[in-house]
């Protein structure tokens, strides 16, 4: 049985122990991706298990134990891991728990704390807390962030976007209901199974792999005319997670539109990004700036070989970090980088600039970045777009789904009202045009 | 073509429709539904069979209640706000506003141009339904409220955010004596100005403007609240003679787009509908039989003091008086604390005339043999209570409430009070209060809130809480606010919730509020071993079943759980040992009278409401002060930082030792600013600038930029900033200079040095929503001081680029700007210890206000220094402390610099035996969701007291004079020990 050992200020340690003994639990936001970072680190030799546990317990669990006046986000991850060391059929002396470490002026930095806080007052801090970052925050000896391990998981971000995309755009049109889903989950284990044997995770065979999903998603039968296109932009994990915002794409389906998620390697970019902002802004070390400079133009590369798969096989391209960059000027400086700050407007003015006016932008109650990125820009956005089509909600434990539905639903009428004007009073062929 | 009906299933009332071809109303409903939706709208229908048997109809359905009736029905189904458009431009096609107030929603519609539309979001609750609970809690119909309204002679500022807060503002007003009128046209303003600032986001409410919904047509006050605001002429405001039923009609319009029906076939599909009540969340039954019960109640039974009739006991007799916020209790005891008489009943807005009575009624059944030798008062009513009746003894609720419990359970180690507006939780330590808990505004949902939900559906609340007691299955209702609160029992009714299922829901809703979110409880042991229940919410059963559910452990309730204040007061009052009462006697009460005025104070700019009340033979209470300079006597000369750090910020304007060419500067004078301002003003002074600062926020200042606020959950200190740049554009300044600061200076105590996401970055916020500032040229780079060499190349470069001006010149100027900010935080620390050293000299206990730079705006904390010196306290602030520790670490990641500095500050006063830490937490305030639990944990680690003061656009302080006067009896209960 591994020893709990703590650090001088008194942090308990992931030892290297605890990396044989220890399951570590992570929790679940973006089930493609994390399925594949899962992966990964199993192959690093961690045993891990993605936390699917949702529901009142957790919502209760997060309320006992986390300030509820506390983002909604910290609030389910930390109420879902709680739950789940509580009654998840774990031995709790046999866990650890992954959390991120993100460092900015956002509250979110503060989740690993608040998950200590939580654990103490549960009687729970015999578990240790294994701060995922990259920038060298809190380390442990059982686990180590390497770059080559970093450098692959964001090679699973970018294939958990292209599929996510794909998918997407093909999911509300399938002939038979579940063919999409089958096909996510095949090129989940079949990246899995290239992974392991070390292949996939870079140059040709990369761009291959990008070429035949698009072609295989391209391929599933689909029906019907275009359904009313709706963006989902927000605070990260209510934007991505269906605990977070109550299966917010499961409804658009149900309510006949199709959902479009820009993915999670912009906001991976914008986080890097904001470093080579600080030293324009602030001073600072050159060399730092010029490092990220290179990850951002790395990643760049595969979006753009993402974005030519996907055009290639008829579906509609991603865009790449650049272009917004480029958008998001007249509206927030690239300094605002608190929470998603200035990647949030820029999200939005690119899906209306791409023909996706109608947006719901996510937030949790009282999140203090989307005050001004977010709820802060809705009105300049109307101002310049007159026909963009966004309605902002707030997730919270109190919250009820009737009151999101209700006005997701008035944005749809809106929505369909908007195509159908457009339709009548546009006979050019082409995109329609929108105001700018 | 077949005739189209309309439904629309609000949140309290369903309206039915029938149009013809020429879209005239052939039948018209509107009725409440006590949440009976489906059943509601059958009912109608077949009211209407007559006209429809055997036809084709086209039928949909709309409304936020009617979404899970189509559904399950297979009916149709179009959004409410879409269908009122669709109405609105068929009946009123040159309407440019629509505002439609419903029973929990707000929506307002703007066509020409651009269409919008609006609704409110999740927590601006308050509109058909808070005018509901409003008239609840002033005791008077709705139509009464309206006609009240229409007598009013002035308007208080009342919260105009949410209910709950309104509430809180509207209570002290009534037991100050305020006039009911003047409280309901007050209401009404609330209403209107939520749903200006709310909605329109800075789009301007011009032109034709149509009124719909329920309130709205029925409610003259309320009209004429919104027609005076928007200052709007009989041309441009519209209120429809179908107004209430508008979505139904646009409903009716939409079903054009549908398919027919037979009208008999969709009757029976609505009739057999059943709604699925798989979706619940539920909780086991608070009792499983009847036997079950009957031993709970034996066991809370058995804690009764003994009682003696007052119509045969001679001898000495104590009063004591609670004159809560919706009750008043009376209770007159023995000098071995038995009960002679009891009394407890709803206020009814007006405590002083049911205390008049009460005291008749005792001076008759006490004859001759009873002498009444101390009379003692506690609860909201306190102040007025005492000087209209001259009792002995005011004394705060907390103590009032531990003397009581004390006297059932020596060991009490617990008291949890839940009233009808308030929860008060304390610990008792060594035989003292101590750790004082108190619901913010937020969670206020208490007793009043459960009687409010009791008439919404049609029930008393005696009998309301009996229907949940056996509830097979209670729904899961989360703990949230009242307003959250109204939407999951919107919820559980669709989902097809029993009304019993939801009374026990709302029981164990209240029970969670109080363990989760105000004593903020982990498990039963956080509270204690011996937990005393007390307050009219706890007659309840049901709810005290639930608390006992929920902590796993018993709890004593006594039998007079209610008047638990007033015993102890009447404790108090024995203690005090007088030879006889200063209490009114009967003779006098013969002749009493009392009248009350309201007035507004202008001997400073807090501009404090007061009500003064004049009682027989011309002896005057003035209510509503925060110090005591409108009764006539000086302010209190006691040291606060709070002041002289306001009045030396203030006085930075003007072209210093420069000689202004180089035009006007404004500064808006709010959040950062009130820590930046001297090294603004030294840099801009210095070339030449003139600096011009914005007027003093005030409620007008705000009013004045409200409208172009986007987020109406972000912190009052935020929305001001529309006001001061607004106030800036008038002004008529040359540029306005207000730089985005993600970074702080450093001070080294933290383990960064952010601000908070909002003062980092409203300048960008206030550049896209506030139209006045393209008038003007606003500046809003991105600067860094913590680096000083880096900060200087690129303000050298921005101010060449701005104004050409020269490098040297804004290098000297950049010194002189460090240097001016050194200066006053040093004099910010030199004078926070003479204030020390002089309270020390003077014997004052020192209170160090924990909060941000911008706290000290009077409009932001409300006086709350004013209040504190009042009580005799010497104010100093974290500012002036916090440099007197170094780092050390958190257990949260310590970021923020101005909340690094309260860390700081309370760890001073742990290592101070004179002083005592308050913190201010603004409502909204994210980053004090991290601190607060990390403060406490600080300062009752050092030994100390932890009292939070939680403010916002409400100016009043009721809540804050608790806190402080808890806080004031504990530390006197801490010397005496």
């Amino acid at each position: 049985m591994a020893q709990l050992i703590y650090d001088e200020t008194g942090r308990l340690l992931f030892t290297r122990e605890m990396k044989e003994e220890y399951t570590i639990l992570m929790p679940q936001m973006l089930p493609v991706h994390f399925g594949m970072f899962r992966q990964l680190l199993e192959l690093e030799g961690y045993k891990v298990d993605q936390l699917n546990n949702t529901g009142r317990a957790v919502i209760d669990e997060g309320l006992k134990y986390v300030h509820n006046d506390t983002c909604y986000p910290a609030l389910l991850v930390i109420g879902q891991m709680i739950d789940a060391v509580k009654h998840g059929g774990y031995d709790p002396h046999k866990v650890a728990l992954f959390i991120t470490q993100t460092g900015g002026g956002c509250r979110a930095s503060n989740y690993i704390h608040l998950l200590r806080k939580a654990l103490g007052k549960a009687g729970l801090s015999f578990v240790p807390v294994i701060s995922v970052n990259a920038s060298g925050l809190e380390k442990n000896p059982g686990f180590e962030l390497s770059p080559t391990l970093l450098f692959k998981l964001m090679c699973a971000i970018a294939y958990g976007d292209l599929i996510m995309d794909a998918a997407n755009q093909i999911r509300p049109y399938e002939m038979t209901q579940g063919q999409t889903d089958q096909l996510v989950e095949r090129w989940s284990r079949r990246l899995a199974e290239e992974f392991q044997q070390g292949k996939g995770l870079a140059g040709h065979r990369m761009s291959a792999n990008f070429q035949q999903i698009c072609r295989d998603f391209a391929a599933v039968p689909t029906r019907g005319e275009p359904k009313v296109r709706v963006g989902i932009v927000g605070e990260i994990y209510v934007k991505f997670s269906a605990l977070g915002n109550n299966r917010l794409e499961r409804f658009l389906l149900e309510e006949g539109a199709e959902p479009v998620v820009p993915g999670l390697m912009d906001f991976i970019l914008y986080s890097v990004h904001a470093r080579i902002t600080d030293v324009r802004l602030y001073g600072g070390s050159r060399l730092g700036a010029a490092l990220c400079s290179a990850f951002i133009a790395y990643a760049e590369g595969l979006q753009k070989k993402m974005g030519a798969a996907m055009k290639r096989a008829g579906l509609r391209p991603c865009g790449t970090f650049s272009n917004l960059r480029r958008g998001v000027g007249g509206y927030l400086s690239e300094g605002n980088k608190m929470g998603e700050g200035w990647l949030l407007t820029a999200e939005m003015l690119e899906l209306i600039r791409s023909g996706t006016p109608n947006i719901v932008c996510t937030q949790p109650f009282g999140c203090l970045p989307n005050h001004i990125a977010g709820k802060g820009m809705l009105r300049k956005l109307k101002d310049d777009f007159p026909t963009s089509n966004i309605v902002a909600i707030d997730y919270d434990p109190g919250a009820t789904k009737i009151n999101q539905e209700n006005r997701i639903k008035l944005m749809l009428a809106n929505a369909r009202e908007l195509d159908k004007k457009r339709e009548s009073n546009l006979l050019q062929t082409g995109e329609p045009a929108l105001a700018k | 073509m077949s005739l189209r009906i309309g439904i629309d299933i609000g949140s309290t009332t369903v309206k039915v429709v029938v149009l013809d071809d020429y879209n005239r109303l052939l039948f018209r409903s509107y009725e409440r539904h006590f949440s009976k939706t489906r059943e509601r709208a059958v009912q109608t229908l077949y009211g209407v069979a007559d006209m429809l048997r055997g036809r084709q109809v086209k039928l949909v359905i709309t409304g936020s209640a009617g979404l899970g009736v189509a559904k399950a029905a297979g009916l149709d189904f179009v959004q409410e706000v879409y269908a009122t458009a669709a109405a609105v431009n068929t009946y009123i096609p040159d309407t440019d506003a629509v505002i439609e107030l419903g029973g929990e929603d707000a929506k307002i519609i703007f066509f020409g141009g651009a269409l919008e539309e609006r609704m409110n979001g999740t927590c601006a609750g308050g509109t058909g339904a808070f005018i509901d609970q409003m008239a609840t809690l002033m005791n008077v119909t709705v139509d009464e409220l309206d006609a009240l309204s229409l007598q009013h002679e002035k308007i208080y500022p009342i919260a105009s955010r949410c209910g709950v807060f309104a509430k809180s503002d509207i209570q002290p007003i009534l037991n100050q004596g305020g006039r009911k009128e003047d409280v309901a046209a007050s209401i009404f303003q609330a209403v209107v100005d939520q749903t200006v600032a709310g909605l329109t986001q800075g789009r301007e409410l011009k032109g034709k403007i149509v009124f719909l919904g329920g309130p709205l047509h029925f409610l003259m006050g309320l009209r004429e609240r919104f027609v005076k605001t928007l200052k709007l002429d009989g041309e441009h405001a519209v209120f429809p003679e179908d107004g209430d039923c508008f979505a139904a009609m646009g409903a009716a319009l939409c079903s054009g787009d549908y398919d027919s029906i037979d009208f008999d076939q969709a009757l029976s599909r609505l009739e057999s509908s059943v709604d699925s009540t798989t979706l619940m969340d539920t909780m086991p039954a608070l009792f499983d039989n009847r036997e079950e019960y009957d031993a709970f109640v034996a066991r809370h039974n058995a804690s009764a003091p003994p009682r003696e009739d007052v119509g045969d006991y001679a001898g000495d007799a104590f009063l004591g008086i609670d004159a809560g916020s919706t009750t008043t209790k009376m209770a007159l005891v023995t000098g071995d604390g038995s009960l002679l008489y009891t009394y407890y009943h709803s206020n009814q807005g007006n405590p002083v005339a049911i205390v008049l009575e009460q005291l008749k009624e005792i001076y008759r059944l006490c004859e001759d043999r009873v002498r009444i030798k101390g009379a003692a008062v506690t609860g909201y009513g306190e102040d007025l209570i005492k000087n209209a009746f001259s009792c002995d003894l005011g004394l705060v609720e907390t103590v009032a409430h531990y003397k009581a419990a004390a006297h059932f359970d020596p060991d009490v180690d617990f008291i949890i009070d839940i009233g009808g507006q308030d929860m008060k939780c304390f610990k008792v330590r060594n035989g003292a209060v101590d750790s004082i808990l108190l619901n913010e505004a937020c969670s206020s949902g208490c007793g009043s809130f459960i009687e409010t939900f009791a008439r919404a559906l049609g029930y008393s609340i005696a009998d309301f809480a009996k229907l949940g007691l056996f509830a097979k299955h209670p729904v899961d209702l989360g703990s949230r606010c009242t307003v959250f609160m109204n939407s999951s029992v919107k919820q559980a009714q669709k989902d097809g919730a029993s009304v019993e299922d939801i009374s026990a829901g709302l029981s164990a809703s209240i029970v969670k509020n109080a363990v989760y979110k105000v004593i903020r409880a982990a498990n039963a042991d956080d509270l204690g071993r011996h937990i005393v229940v007390q307050g009219g919410t706890f007659y309840n059963d049901a709810v005290l079943r639930a608390f006992e559910r929920e902590l796993g452990r018993n709890v004593t309730r006594p039998a007079i759980a209610g008047i638990m204040g007033a015993f102890g007061a009447a404790l108090a009052a024995r203690d005090l040992g007088l030879e006889r009462s200063a209490l009114l006697d009967g003779q006098a009460l013969e002749h009493f009278a009392h009248t009350a005025k309201p007035a507004s104070c202008g001997l400073c700019t807090n501009h404090c409401a007061l009500t003064v009340n004049t009682f027989d033979g011309g002896r005057r209470f003035i209510s509503g002060n925060r110090c005591s300079r409108p009764l006539g006597t000086q302010k209190e000369d006691s040291p606060d930082l709070m002041t002289y750090k306001y009045q030396k910020l203030r006085a930075m304007e003007g072209k210093g030792t420069g000689d202004g060419s180089r035009g006007r500067m404004g500064i808006p004078f709010g959040l950062n600013m009130y820590e930046n301002l001297p090294f603004w003003y030294a840099f801009f002074t210095k070339l030449n600038f003139q600096v011009v600062l914005s007027a003093p926020s005030s409620r007008k200042l705000y009013l004045k930029g409200q409208r172009t606020i986007p987020s109406d959950t972000v912190c009052y200190p935020a929305k001001l900033l529309h006001g001061h740049v607004e106030d800036l554009v008038e002004q008529s300044v040359d540029a306005v200079w207000y730089p985005c600061m993600s970074y702080n200076n450093d001070e080294g105590i933290g383990d960064d040095h952010y601000n908070c996401p909002v003062v980092a970055y409203y300048p960008e916020l206030l550049a896209v929503n506030v139209p006045a500032l393209k008038k003007v040229r606003f500046l809003n780079p991105y600067v860094g001081l913590w680096r000083r060499d880096d900060f200087e190349k690129r303000i050298v470069k921005y101010m060449r680029e701005q104004f050409r001006i020269p490098a040297r010149e804004t290098a000297a100027a950049v010194r002189a700007a460090y240097d001016s900010y050194e200066a006053y935080l040093a004099d910010v620390r030199d004078t926070g210890k003479a204030y020390i050293e002089q309270a020390r000299a003077e014997g004052k206990s020192i209170l160090v206000v924990c909060g941000r730079p911008y706290h000290i705006d009077p409009e932001i904390n409300h006086g709350i220094n004013d209040l504190m010196t009042s009580f005799g306290f010497a104010v100093v602030t974290e500012d002036a402390l916090s440099h007197l520790e170094g780092y050390a670490p958190r257990r949260v990641l310590n970021q923020w610099t101005f909340q690094s500095r309260m860390y700081n500050a309370a760890r001073y006063v742990c290592s101070q035996p004179d002083m005592q830490a308050v913190q201010l937490v603004s409502f909204g305030c994210g980053s004090d969701a991290i601190t607060t639990d990390e403060m406490r944990d600080i300062l009752e680690g050092g030994g100390k007291l932890y009292t939070q003061l939680k403010i916002d656009d409400i100016s009043n302080l009721g809540a804050v004079k608790i806190r402080i006067r808890s806080l004031m009896a504990a530390i006197e209960a801490r010397k005496e020990r």
